[in-house]
C-alpha cells in the first residue's frame, strides 16, 4: 500500500524556444546615461554579430511559469527522504541561503582591497579553524571547488612532497570499493592505478596491503567509512604500513559525516583528505553543484598547499602569495566562497556538541533501517555499519527483479531511489543513506515501502520491471539517448 | 536541535529496535586508538538570529555602497530578481545530480535549454552542463585537445586571464603536457602572431587565446586559429566576460570554447561559486568532459531528457575517464539559464551595447593604453596606486593594477564599466587620472 503519495496534476510545458515569439521581452534596462556607441565603428564590422538566431523571446510571467512548472517535475529533499548512499542528501537550512546573499558577502569582488574584504576573510578563517578541529589535521585549503577537485589537489600535494624528497613514485592504490573519481584523479596527477581487493568483510586487507606496498607506491586513497558504510577497523595499521614505506594515506572524505565529533582522520594516521561541504556540511546539491572540496593536510604537506593562503598581518587578514613550494593554483580566486559561507553557518547552528549529535543520529537512522529491512533483503557483509547500509538484490534477482527495478518502483511510493549497483564489490547493490535529518515517521514510511516492494517481487514481479507507474514521465530510454545523441534544441 | 527531527523517546525506541540500549553502542566497533576522547573544541550551537547577526557583522566589514571599476574576470552586472526566485525553489535547490530521469525532468529540461543557448551564443554544436568555473575549464579544454590531436604541448597567450594560466600550469604539470606562453603586441594589446608562429610546432595540441582578452580587447582569434590549424593544432577560445557574447560575432575558427558565465546573474561572491562551460564541434563530443543532457523518449513515447554519453565519465570509466569531474555547478548554470531567458534575444544585445557605450564614454575621457578594439574594460596608465587611494576616499573602488602579473605594465590598471556604472563615477575616475 502506498501511503506517502497520490498522483496529482502537473502542468505540461514546452521548451522555452517553443514558447518564444518575436518581439516579446522580459527585461528593461535603465535609460543609457552616456551616448550610444555604434558597435561596428567601435569593434570593426567583422567582430559584430547579427541577431542571435533562435534565441528565446519571452515575457517575465512566462519565465516564472516556465521554471515553476519545470520545478514540479523534480523530486527534492524538501519533498521527502532522498536515501542516495554516498551522496548525503540531508536538509539544507534556509538561513544559510539568506546569509550568503547579504550584500557585503554576495557583492564582494575578489580583487577589492583587503581592507574592504576583512569580513569575507574572517569567514574563511573561521571555517578553516573549524575544519582543522573536526579533521584533526594541521592545515587546510578551501580553494577546491568540489570533492573530485579536492582529490586532485590532495594527490598533487602528495606528489609535490614526494618529489621534494627526491622521488614522486609511480602508483596510487585504490580499493575496489572506491568511488570512480579516485582512479580518475590519480591519472590526472600522472600516476598509474593499482587495485586493492577487499577482504571477506569488505574492508582493506592488511596483509595484502603489506605485501603490495613498495617504494613505487605514492599513496593509498581510501574512503573511510568505506562505501559499504563500514569503518576501516585496521586503518591505524594501514597507515603504519604506508608510512613505513614512505607512502601516504589519502582519505576520501565523502563519508566524513559518519565521523564528525566521533573520530578524527588526523588522529588515525591520515596524511591528506578532502571534505565535501555539500555532503557533510549541508550546502545544497542544487541538482549537481556547486560543491566545495576543502583539503586538509599534515604539517609535512602544508608548504605545498595551493596559493594564496590566508595569513595574519597585524590584526588584519591578508592573502599570502609568497609560497615558493606551493603546487600553484587549482582554481581562480579563493574557492567557492558562497559555499563556504553556508558551511560555516551550518557549523555554527550545530556547534561542537551538536555536530556530534548529528553524526550519532545519522548512525542511528542507518542502523534502524538495517535492522528493519534485514529480514527482507540480503546483507552481503554483516560488519557493523555506520551512516549507510548496503544490501544486495540476491533474493529478488531469483525472481528476475534487479536493484534498479526496485529503485524505480520506490519512486511510486514517493521516495527518491537509493544508490543503485554501487559499490561494485556488491553484486546488485542497494546502498541506503538516510542521513540524520529524517524523522522516525519518514523512516517508517520508507521501511514500509521497501517491505511492500519486497512482497511485490514475490507476488507480481512484472509490476516492478516497468516502474515507475505513477510519475508524469515513465521509464526513459537512456540507451536511445546515447545511441543517437540530441544535445541541443534545433528549430524544425 | 532544530535540524534533527527526533524526540529523545523516539531515539530510545529506535535504539531498542536495533538491539542497543545506549547511543554509544552505535560506534563501539571503532578501534580505541581512533576514537576522539573529548568534545570538539567548537562553540555550542546558536540560534538563527545569532547566525544572521554574525554574518551581517562580517558583511559590514566588507565594501558596502562603493562604486567599482573592477572587472578582470569578475563583473558587476545587474542580477534580475527572477534568478534567485528560481534557484531558491527547493525542487531545484535541494535535488541531486539528475541520474533518476523520471523524477528529475525539471533539472534535465533546464540543462538542455542551457546547453542549447550556450551553443547559440558560441556558435558551437555541443556544450556541456557546466564546469566548476572558467579557470578550470581552460585546462580541461587543453586536455581535450591533447586527446583529440594525440599531441602533447599547449601554447597559451599571455593575454589569457593570469589566474586561468596559473590553474592551467598546475593541472598540466604532471600530465606530460608542457605549457608555453606567447606574447602580445605592445601597441595593440592583441596576440603576437609572429611569436605564436615561431613557437608552434608539430607537437602543439592547442593554442589558447581569450577574447575579449584580459586587457578587455577583442583579440585576433581568426588569425591565431589559422596559424594553429596550419600546424595541426586546435584553437581553444576562452572568454571571461560572457556579456560580450551578446554583440561579438562567434568564432567560426575555434575548435573548443572554454568560458566563464559569472556575468550571467551570478553574484561576484568573493570569487565563487561561478560556472564554466566547454563547447565544441559535434565531431569532438566524445572527448568533452563533464555532464551532458540528451533528448530521448519515455515508455509512453513522450519527449524526455536524461544524462547521456556517460561512458566518458569517471563513475563508469574510472581511470580511463575524460576527467575526474563529478559535481559541477548545476544550480549556478540554472541562474545563468534564467538570466538568458529573462534578457532574451533583444535584451542580451541591448545589455552588451550599454556596456560597450559606457566603457567608450569612459575611454573618451581617459586614453586607453592599448589601441586594440575593446568591449567593456580597458587598460589605463597613470599613478594607479595613488589614484586608487584617492578614489577609495570617495567610496569608489578603482581599477585592477596590472604590475603584479605584467611587470612591463607597471603604472597601469584595468578599468571596467558595465550597465551598472554611473556617468558621475566615471567622471570622477577620469578627473583622478588626469
Amino acid at each position: 500500500m502506498i501511503r506517502k503519495v497520490r498522483p496529482h496534476i502537473t502542468q505540461n510545458e514546452d521548451l522555452i524556444f517553443e514558447r518564444s515569439s518575436p518581439g516579446k521581452i522580459g527585461y528593461q534596462l535603465p535609460a543609457l546615461d552616456v551616448p550610444a556607441v555604434d558597435p561596428k565603428a567601435a569593434l570593426g564590422s567583422d567582430n559584430v554579430r547579427d541577431e542571435i538566431a533562435d534565441f528565446p523571446e519571452v515575457s517575465e510571467v512566462e519565465v516564472i511559469r516556465h521554471f515553476t512548472r519545470l520545478s514540479t517535475w523534480n523530486y527534492a529533499i524538501d519533498l521527502g527522504m532522498y536515501p542516495l548512499g554516498s551522496c548525503t542528501m540531508k536538509y539544507n537550512p534556509r538561513v544559510n541561503e539568506l546569509v550568503a546573499r547579504l550584500d557585503g558577502m554576495a557583492w564582494a569582488h575578489p580583487y577589492q582591497p583587503e581592507e574592504l574584504s576583512q569580513g569575507s576573510m574572517e569567514v574563511v578563517a573561521q571555517l578553516e579553524q573549524a575544519l582543522l578541529e573536526i579533521t584533526g589535521l594541521d592545515a587546510v585549503t578551501l580553494q577546491p571547488a568540489a570533492g573530485a577537485h579536492g582529490e586532485l589537489t590532495g594527490i598533487l600535494l602528495v606528489r609535490a612532497l614526494l618529489e621534494s624528497r627526491g622521488n614522486p613514485r609511480k602508483r596510487i592504490l585504490v580499493p575496489d570499493s572506491a568511488h570512480g573519481t579516485n582512479p580518475a584523479t590519480a591519472m590526472m596527477a600522472g600516476y598509474t592505478v593499482g587495485n586493492i581487493k577487499s577482504n571477506a568483510k569488505g574492508l582493506m586487507d592488511v596483509e595484502q596491503l603489506a605485501r603490495i606496498v613498495d617504494e613505487d607506491v605514492a599513496a593509498v586513497m581510501v574512503t573511510n567509512p568505506s562505501t559499504l558504510g563500514v569503518f576501516e577497523e585496521n586503518i591505524v595499521q594501514c597507515a603504519e604500513i604506508l608510512h613505513a614505506k614512505g607512502a601516504m594515506l589519502y582519505m576520501d572524505g565523502a563519508n566524513m559525516n559518519a565521523l564528525v565529533g566521533l573520530a578524527r582522520p588526523g588522529d588515525f594516521g591520515v596524511d591528506v583528505m578532502h571534505i565535501n561541504l555539500h555532503k557533510t556540511f549541508s550546502t545544497p546539491h542544487g541538482g549537481g553543484g556547486p560543491g566545495g572540496g576543502p583539503v586538509a593536510v599534515t604539517k609535512a604537506l602544508e608548504p605545498f598547499l595551493p596559493t594564496p593562503r590566508l595569513a595574519k598581518k597585524g590584526a588584519d587578514w591578508t592573502w599570502n602569495y609568497d609560497l615558493p613550494q606551493s603546487i600553484g593554483r587549482v582554481r581562480a580566486f579563493y574557492g567557492n566562497f558562497g559555499v563556504l559561507v553556508r558551511a560555516l553557518a551550518y557549523i555554527m547552528a550545530h556547534g561542537g556538541p551538536g555536530l556530534r549529535n548529528a553524526t550519532i543520529d545519522a548512525l542511528l537512522n542507518a542502523n534502524y533501517i538495517r535492522y528493519k529491512l534485514a529480514p527482507y533483503f540480503d546483507l552481503p557483509y554483516d560488519s557493523p555499519n555506520m551512516h549507510e547500509v548496503v544490501f544486495s538484490d540476491q533474493r529478488q534477482a531469483k525472481k528476475g527483479v534487479r536493484t534498479g527495478d526496485m529503485a524505480k518502483r520506490l519512486i511510486d511510493y514517493g521516495f527518491h531511489p537509493y544508490t543503485v549497483s554501487f559499490p561494485t564489490i556488491v553484486h546488485g547493490a542497494l546502498m541506503i543513506e538516510p542521513t540524520e535529518t529524517e524523522s522516525k515517521m519518514e523512516l517508517d514510511l520508507f521501511i514500509d515501502a521497501m517491505i511492500s516492494i519486497a512482497k511485490e517481487v514475490d507476488d507480481e514481479p512484472e509490476l516492478l520491471k516497468n516502474a515507475p507507474h505513477l510519475t508524469r514521465t515513465k521509464r526513459v530510454d537512456e540507451t536511445g539517448a546515447a545511441r543517437r545523441p540530441v544535445l541541443r534544441w534545433n528549430p524544425k | 536541535m532544530r535540524y534533527l527531527p527526533k524526540s529523545d523517546s523516539e531515539r530510545q525506541e529506535m535504539l531498542a529496535a536495533c538491539g542497543f540500549t545506549r547511543s554509544e553502542e552505535l560506534f563501539q566497533q571503532l578501534p580505541k586508538d581512533a576514537v576522539l576522547d573529548r568534545p570538539l573544541n567548537i562553540a555550542a550551537g546558536v540560534s538563527e538570529y545569532e547566525i544572521i547577526d554574525f554574518f551581517r557583522e562580517q558583511s559590514a566589514r566588507n565594501a558596502n555602497g562603493y562604486a567599482s571599476f573592477l572587472g578582470a574576470g569578475v563583473y558587476n552586472h545587474y542580477r534580475p530578481v527572477m534568478a534567485d526566485v528560481v534557484v531558491s525553489r527547493g525542487e531545484f535547490l535541494t535535488s541531486y545530480t539528475p541520474y533518476q530521469a523520471e523524477i528529475s525532468q525539471g533539472t534535465l529540461t533546464a540543462i538542455f535549454e542551457f546547453q542549447t543557448m550556450i551553443c547559440q551564443l558560441t556558435g558551437m554544436d555541443v556544450a556541456n552542463a557546466s564546469m566548476y568555473d572558467g579557470s578550470t575549464a581552460v585546462p580541461e579544454a587543453a586536455m581535450m585537445a591533447v586527446r583529440i590531436t594525440g599531441r602533447s604541448k599547449v601554447l597559451v597567450s599571455r593575454t589569457v586571464h593570469p589566474e586561468y594560466r596559473e590553474v592551467l600550469s598546475t593541472y598540466a604539470r604532471y600530465q606530460g603536457m608542457p605549457v608555453a606562453e606567447f606574447g602580445y603586441v605592445a601597441g595593440t594589446g592583441q596576440v603576437d602572431l609572429e611569436d605564436l608562429g615561431a613557437k608552434l610546432d608539430d607537437d602543439t595540441a592547442a593554442v589558447i587565446v581569450q577574447s575579449p582578452n584580459f586587457f578587455g580587447i577583442v583579440d585576433q582569434v581568426a588569425e591565431a586559429a589559422r596559424l594553429a590549424h596550419q600546424s595541426g593544432a586546435l584553437l581553444v577560445l576562452v572568454f571571461a566576460e560572457a556579456v560580450a557574447l551578446g554583440i561579438l560575432e562567434p568564432s567560426h575558427e575555434a575548435d573548443i570554447v572554454a568560458g566563464e558565465l559569472q556575468s550571467f546573474a551570478i553574484s561576484p561572491s568573493y570569487g565563487g561559486p561561478y560556472a564554466g562551460i566547454i563547447a565544441t564541434h559535434e565531431k569532438y563530443v566524445r572527448q568533452i568532459p563533464g555532464r551532458l543532457v540528451g533528448q530521448t523518449v519515455d515508455m509512453d513515447g513522450n519527449r524526455a531528457y536524461c544524462l547521456t554519453l556517460s561512458t566518458r565519465e569517471q563513475h563508469i570509466r574510472r581511470e580511463k575517464a575524460t576527467s575526474n569531474i563529478c559535481t559541477n555547478q548545476a544550480l549556478i548554470a540554472l541562474m545563468a539559464t534564467v538570466f538568458l531567458e529573462v534578457y532574451g534575444k533583444q535584451g542580451l544585445r541591448e545589455l552588451a551595447l550599454q556596456n560597450l557605450s559606457k566603457a567608450h564614454y569612459l575611454a573618451s575621457k581617459v586614453k586607453p593604453h592599448f589601441t586594440g578594439p575593446f568591449f567593456n574594460e580597458f587598460v589605463v596608465s597613470g599613478n594607479v596606486e595613488k589614484v586608487n587611494q584617492e578614489l577609495l576616499a570617495k567610496k569608489i573602488i578603482g581599477g585592477y593594477p596590472l604590475a603584479k602579473h605584467y611587470p612591463e605594465l607597471k603604472d597601469t590598471m584595468l578599468v571596467c564599466a558595465t550597465e551598472m556604472t554611473k556617468r558621475e563615477s566615471m567622471d570622477i575616475l577620469a578627473e583622478a587620472l588626469s
